[in-house]
């Protein structure tokens, strides 16, 4: 499976594109794609420029957590910095 | 300390007026973001993994107390409470957002303070010796000609697209603090045979995934034709120099593919050609900045502090400190100290804003109101009377600034790496943490020794691996992290590039190899050999057998 994620212009945050076609910071809430599905999703989220600094596709698995190659930077991307548990959104989780 | 004068201070402020309007400009969707991104870059904002990042230059890593108060009040107001000294002496913002960074910049140029030279494809913040104006081995103070590199460099109009950055080193000492001989430029101040003092000019040093020690293209330049020299080395890279593959952009890539010697005739028919221009400073000018580094009003003390002596046989822990951490001091009765951003378990080079206004009080107070940044990623206090020592020592202990390691096993230099950095394929810091968690005793660190450990989290280097003398050097397998062991680099006078020495091992097993080395290391050192020296002696091939035998 595939979803599509990017930074948020104003900020840079980790956004996550919704089923309703909305950014959400919850990666639990990112849609999911088949992959024959996703290149014209990417092509119309990289043209919403005045929300997201970039966006690109990553694989998730069947629950929406990272998957493939870029498993270990997309999950420290998602939840924050490993070497501060207080920073990114692995605070806001326990708070 | 040099002060902005008129011009700086225009400069700086139309700066930022200007990057004020681009990011309204992007902002608004007027700019698309390949069209934004060389402007942001520019103006040191870089986009990572988690947020916007913002390096603030340190020309030649001096601040004042008023300046690292400036900087604590950003981290504060407009981050996450703390910041992250570079092996560049920047300082790294990790969470700024984009619609901050203007007011940041203005803030900062309250200070004196910028983001100029911080990043893009031209002559970066230019980098000297911690020590300068203040150590016992210097010639004169490298500043100077560090500040005059910065007048000339700075928005460079010929400069200003340079087929990759350029980053340029100054040093007055012999023993070099400031890895002269692994930058684009290194500059070494010396007097020579005839007793005059000059330049050593060393061109092509560089890391990254193609590392070189840099050469000597010319053996002595007088001081007063620095200028036309560095713009005739500056000249042919930016003709000469590839454009077409962002690996071989370097100069160091040039000066290597054709030889040193047809570089070197490069360099010296566009000399000739300029040398009887006006790029060259006039003496007056060079004096006026000489003025602003004038050596502080040292009082006139006794080598030697009787309250210091009193302390140090009454405290071992105040003693070790002081073994370790401070520096003979060019004037009497004065020591450098030495602050130590790598606590056990902690992260390299990060410190938080009620730090940063601890050193800002203690440069104030006993330290004639001046701070360094490093590239080891330390502090520093250059001008502190060994009377006020001890009270120094306090006053870092009770921050957690204290620790007695430098230059020892756990001060070790760690890039980002992927807890941050968009570029890297594994994490530095964890590694980092665990090495010096696993050292944490601290006689066992002394009696080690000089030992420099260099992590970087991919083959671009930000960390030195290639130059410590244990490398460690993070490479992605299939999605899971490994670290390959690097071995004899150094980045110091007597520089050269690690060798690798085998197979990339798992995180947990990157920390025992390095006890294992430093294990052999101890069991067949010699009199005072650190354990470079060792290596050295011995070659790689015990070292890799105990690496690798048992395991």
């Amino acid at each position: 499976m595939k979803a599509i994620t990017g930074n948020r212009l104003s900020d840079g945050a980790v956004v996550y594109l919704r089923d309703d076609d909305q950014w959400t910071t919850q990666r639990s809430e990112a849609a999911r794609f088949d992959d024959d599905d996703i290149a014209p999703v990417l092509s119309a989220a990289q043209l919403r420029v005045r929300e997201i600094a970039d966006a690109y596709i990553i694989d998730v698995s069947a629950d929406g957590a990272p998957a493939g190659r870029t498993i270990i930077r997309e999950t420290i991307r998602g939840a924050g910095p490993t070497v501060r548990g207080d920073l990114g959104l692995q605070a806001e989780c326990c708070a | 300390m040099y002060r902005y004068d008129e011009f700086d201070a225009t400069l700086v402020g139309e700066r930022v007026a200007q990057f004020r309007g681009q990011v309204e400009r992007r902002l608004s969707g007027e700019l698309s973001e390949d069209q934004f991104k060389p402007l942001r870059l520019m103006n040191g904002l870089y986009l990572q993994l988690h947020a916007y990042m913002l390096r603030v230059a340190i020309p030649y890593g001096t601040l004042s107390s008023l300046q690292m108060r400036k900087l604590a009040h950003v981290a504060r107001k407009y981050d996450k409470g703390y910041g992250h000294f570079t092996t560049r002496q920047n300082i790294q913002y990790n969470w700024p957002a984009l619609v901050d960074v203007p007011d940041i910049l203005d803030d900062l140029a309250e200070a004196e303070m910028h983001a100029i030279q911080t990043s893009g494809n031209c002559i970066r913040n230019v980098t000297s010796d911690q020590f300068a104006g203040a150590a016992a081995d210097e010639v004169e103070d490298p500043r100077i000609w560090c500040e005059v590199i910065r007048q000339w460099s700075t928005f460079h109009p010929e400069f200003t697209f340079l087929p990759r950055k350029f980053k340029i080193a100054v040093t007055a000492s012999q023993n070099d603090r400031a890895a002269i001989r692994l930058h684009d430029i290194g500059l070494r101040i010396y007097t020579n045979d005839a007793g005059e003092v000059g330049f050593e000019v060393i061109v092509g040093g560089g890391l990254g995934r193609t590392p070189y020690i840099g050469h000597t293209i010319r053996e002595f330049l007088p001081k007063k034709h620095l200028l036309s020299y560095l713009e005739a080395v500056l000249r042919v890279y930016n003709l000469e120099g590839r454009r077409d593959n962002l690996y071989k952009a370097r100069i160091k890539i040039l000066v290597n593919a054709g030889g040193v010697e047809k570089f070197t005739d490069m360099v010296e028919a566009e000399w000739a050609a300029i040398r009887k221009s006006e790029i060259d400073l006039p003496a007056e000018e060079i004096e006026r900045i000489r003025a602003y580094f004038a050596p502080p009003d040292f009082e006139a003390l006794p080598a030697e502090s009787a309250a210091l002596e009193q302390k140090r046989k009454g405290d071992v822990a105040f003693a070790r400190w002081l073994r370790v951490n401070t520096v003979a001091h060019k004037a009497s009765g004065y020591a450098i100290v030495n602050i130590s951003l790598k606590p056990v378990g902690g992260i390299p080079g990060d410190i938080s804003d009620v730090q940063m206004e601890a050193v800002a009080d203690l440069a104030a107070q006993y330290s004639q109101d001046e701070i360094r940044a490093t590239h080891e990623q330390n502090l520093v206090l250059p001008h502190v009377k060994k009377d006020d020592l001890y009270a120094v020592w306090q006053a870092l202990a009770a921050q957690d600034l204290a620790t007695p390691n430098i230059s020892l096993v756990s001060d070790i230099i760690a890039c980002p790496g992927l807890d941050y950095c968009t570029l890297a394929n594994t994490r530095s810091i964890p590694i980092a943490q665990r090495i010096s968690e696993r050292f944490a005793d601290l006689e066992q660190q002394e009696d080690i020794g000089e030992l420099k450990i260099k992590i970087s989290g991919c083959i671009n280097a930000c960390g030195h691996h290639h130059v410590g003398h244990i490398g460690i050097l993070g490479v992605d397998k299939k999605g899971e992290e490994f670290y390959q062991i690097t071995l004899g680099g150094s980045g110091a006078e007597d520089a050269s590039l690690g060798e690798i020495v085998g197979r990339g091992l798992s995180s947990g097993d990157a920390v025992s190899a390095v006890e294992k080395l430093v294990d052999y290391y101890r069991e067949n050192r010699q009199d005072n050999e650190r354990f470079i020296d060792t290596y050295r002696r011995l070659g790689a091939d015990p070292f890799k057998e105990a690496l690798y035998a048992a395991a």
